[in-house]
């Protein structure tokens, strides 16, 4: 039995200061490997679903007659099995963490395809 | 004789992380029964099963719990392989046990800490809880998440680790190991933590048996008993012996636990020495057909996977047998006489996940 095991860790944290980020101030870095927000390159993605399909909890919708890709990322629990199965690796997982929500809305992203025009479709994809 | 009395404990109470209800019946201080009553956090997700395809279920199977998260994808994943017949390769065998240790690791000293919390010991408290982030560092940076780590798949791993960062996590043990020794002499020398754990909630040996208590519950009473011995993912190839005790008490529980992390820390340093070159997943084709039991050794004990398939890609059934839910008999053997003050400390030493147990 001892009396003061613990002196040595208590006398050499207060040397060593706080071993917490001062957050807001100091910001830590995440990992470049670290899980966070799903995001999509409208323009490669060809609206097959499969990462629609294979979504544990559903997130995404898909409207292939409207070309519209859309995600309720309050759903998503950031598994990355959507960009794994994507066929075009249109889908990325991207380190930061998704920004806090105040509704429960989903993001849409659309591409008009216009079929013999790419210039006029580039410039329609991504304004909606 | 004193008069009984009831008090009621939890489901919401200083030390409890989740919820849990206890009856506990009095003669003055001492406790002479307790009543458990679960059923606070029901999530529900075995039935989920029905909904969900086999393969998207490894993301649910690991959601049952969030500390031992990583081995409940692991005992799924294993269930739904040996029914369909998969041999996954070597490599993901090896990366599935270094991340199963480490999640061992991260259990124990959360633990560690929350024991404290109960002593009313706040700075080893802190201290456990700041060691413990240096192991979900290197969580977040080889399997991306922090708690849940969407790395295990049925046929292999999802990520790999590389050379350099195997011995990057070297070092980081090192130092932990350095930092590790100095607070857990805390946990077993220091005069005020004895006081508290030592010889309370004696479990004999034949009573841990007679109760069927598992993991550091029944090591500490003296009972040999650890899954790891059996072999399953690369723990066959690694030199290991279960930790035990006799004395069957609080102390001998957080001496087990504490030893274990240094057990933990063996094995990874042996699994990053012998980690052989090579794929990390198969391909795994159709749907599983067929029933399976699996047995791993989680941080709080045996747990239980048995599924059963059907040919279609939903599974009939997935049970699970969490090592808490196991263990709640022989805590309430362990309550009866103690006084009521030290009951918290009891209750901590199952190590209780009643997520796990609830699912
Ligand atoms: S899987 Fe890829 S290409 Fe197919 S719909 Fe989804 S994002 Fe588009
Ligand atoms: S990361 Fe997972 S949950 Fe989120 S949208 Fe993709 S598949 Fe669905």
């Amino acid at each position: 039995m001892s009396f003061f095991s613990m002196t040595k860790t208590l006398i050499k944290s207060i040397f060593h200061g706080p071993y917490t980020v001062k957050y807001p101030l100091e910001k830590k870095e995440s990992f470049p490997a670290s899980r966070g927000r799903i995001e999509i390159n409208i323009q490669d993605c060809i609206f097959c679903g499969l990462c629609a399909r294979r979504c544990p909890t559903g997130a995404i919708n898909i409207e292939k007659a409207e070309s519209r890709w859309s995600i309720n990322r309050l759903r998503c629990i950031q598994c990355s099995y959507c960009s794994e199965v994507c066929p075009k690796k249109c889908l990325k997982m991207s380190n930061n963490y998704t920004a806090p929500s105040f509704e429960n809305v989903e993001d849409e992203y659309c591409n008009a395809r216009v079929p013999d025009n790419k210039e006029n479709n580039r410039n329609i994809a991504g304004a909606c | 004789m004193g008069k009984e009395t009831v008090i009621p404990f939890g489901p919401q109470h200083p030390v409890l992380p989740e919820p849990i209800h206890l009856d506990l019946v009095l003669e003055d201080e001492t406790v002479v029964e307790a009543i458990p009553s679960i059923g606070y956090i029901h999530r529900g997700l075995e039935k989920l099963v029905e909904k969900k395809d086999f393969q998207q279920y490894t993301y649910v199977a690991e959601r049952i719990c969030g500390i031992c998260s990583f081995m409940h994808g692991m005992g799924y994943c294993m269930s739904v392989e040996s029914i369909m017949g998969v041999q996954i390769p070597e490599r993901a065998e090896f990366l599935r046990t270094i991340w199963a240790e480490l999640s061992r690791l991260h259990s124990h000293m959360l633990w560690l800490g929350l024991l404290a919390d109960a002593l009313g010991f706040e700075s080893l408290f802190m201290h456990s809880w700041r060691l413990r982030e240096q192991i979900l560092d290197i969580f977040e940076e080889t399997t991306s998440g922090r708690v849940i780590f969407s790395v295990c798949d049925i046929g292999g791993v999802r990520k790999d680790i590389d050379s350099e960062t195997l011995k990057k996590i070297n070092s980081i043990l090192d130092g932990f190991e350095q930092e590790v020794s100095e607070i857990t002499k805390v946990f077993l020398n220091d005069s005020s933590v004895i006081l508290r754990t030592q010889g309370l909630g004696v479990l004999s040996q034949q009573a841990a048996f007679d109760l069927g208590a598992v993991g550091p519950m029944a090591r500490a009473s003296g009972i040999d008993i650890d899954m790891r011995k059996s072999g399953y993912a690369a723990y066959g190839r690694l030199k290991m012996e279960p930790i035990l005790e006799t004395a069957g008490d609080c102390y001998a529980r957080t001496s087990v636990r504490i030893k274990e992390v240094f057990q933990s820390l063996d094995l990874i340093r042996q699994c990053i020495a012998l980690i052989p070159e090579g794929e990390i997943k198969v391909k795994v084709m159709g749907n599983p057909k067929g029933e399976y039991f699996t047995r791993l050794e989680q941080p709080r004990g045996e747990v239980l996977y048995y599924v059963k398939a059907n040919g279609t890609k939903f599974l009939d059934r997935v049970r699970v047998r969490t090592p808490t839910f196991a263990n709640i008999p022989a805590l309430l053997e362990t309550l009866k006489g103690c006084q009521l003050a030290d009951v918290p400390v009891l209750i901590l030493t199952i190590d209780p996940c009643i997520s796990c147990t609830e699912r």
